[in-house]
């Protein structure tokens, strides 16, 4: 296959979880989505990574993930304190930083 | 038979990105990204990134999602969204705005002008992408973002325990944070201070008022 391909789904991916952001409210399904986009990332960089014979893209891939864990472990800490706080699980209903 | 693959792993890959946004339970949801997640693994080891695909299955496949199934069972389902969602022209305008970047971005990847994007890629060595070829790599060229990315693993390790605890200690007696004293900290702590049973409340260290909100709960 060539590297067009995979940089379709690529595309493909980020978009869903782009609209995945729009449409959703639940703020867990939302980290789900921000995860989607990092890995459409991931593919396009590994897809490159492929096309000039080069392991920097993987290294930078690899990179990505560890910051989308970094911001997965932050995300749900702040949803489980929401929890605690009686919070809506609803970004709408989110508007105050004071806890 | 790489084309088969490919097409067979794409296609997972689309599904499990489209369930993810289109399920209701999040629960499911974070099944879907696990679909996802596999296949995207399957993509990755056709552009010969076998570590990366390991470290694909191994750290989000395996922990993340781990994480993710704990939180949602922990919220559980009882306190969904409530109230009007986006409404039907919310939706239709996400749906546009998704159409209009798919779009753009076909545009600007696939109309680059990349000489190599309608190739298989160049030539590569047989050990491209092996983890003896990325470990050298993480240990000479990229010291430095290895050693950053292990500070910045500390930093939201800590800061996620810093949110997520049950806020605990010197609740019992001080009833106004703001009139707390030095005397306060020098209080002898309960038994059980800085382990687990402080995080998920122990029943010693929950004051009346707060015993009895904790009956209350439905859980």
């Amino acid at each position: 296959m060539t590297i067009a391909w995979y940089l379709a789904v690529s595309a493909i991916i980020f978009v869903i979880g782009a609209a995945g952001v729009l449409i959703r409210r639940n703020p867990l399904v939302i980290l789900l989505c921000l995860e989607l986009m990092l890995n459409a990332a991931n593919l396009a960089l590994i897809g490159f990574s492929k096309m000039w014979g080069n392991n920097a893209g993987q290294i930078f891939a690899l990179i990505v993930m560890v910051v989308a864990a970094c911001e997965v472990t932050v995300g749900l800490g702040v949803i489980v304190a929401m929890h605690r706080h009686r919070l809506p699980a609803d970004v709408d209903a989110m508007r105050e930083l004071r806890g | 038979m790489s084309y088969l693959i490919f097409f067979i792993a794409a296609t997972g890959t689309l599904a499990g990105a489209i369930g993810v946004i289109m399920l209701k339970d999040p629960f499911y949801s974070v099944l879907a990204l696990v679909v996802h997640l596999i296949s995207l693994a399957v993509l990755f080891m056709l552009l010969q990134a076998e570590f990366v695909a390991a470290a694909q299955v191994v750290v989000y496949a395996g922990a993340v999602m781990v994480l993710y199934v704990f939180v949602v069972s922990y919220i559980g389902g009882q306190n969904l969204t409530t109230g009007q969602g986006p409404g039907r022209a919310g939706t239709l305008g996400a749906f546009a705005c998704g159409a209009a970047l798919v779009i753009e971005l076909f545009i600007a990847v696939l109309g680059s002008g990349l000489k190599a994007i309608g190739t298989t890629g160049a030539h590569t060595a047989a050990g491209f992408g092996n983890p003896e070829r990325i470990g050298a790599l993480f240990l000479t060229k990229f010291l430095a973002p290895f050693e950053i990315a292990s500070y910045l693993l500390l930093l939201a390790a800590v800061g996620a325990v810093t949110l997520a605890r049950r806020r605990g200690g010197l609740e019992d007696g001080v009833e106004d944070p703001a009139r707390i004293s030095v005397a306060d900290f020098m209080r002898p702590r309960p038994y059980y201070t800085g382990t687990l049973a402080e995080g998920f409340g122990h029943p010693d260290s929950l004051s009346a008022s707060h015993a009895a909100e904790r009956q209350e709960r439905p859980t």
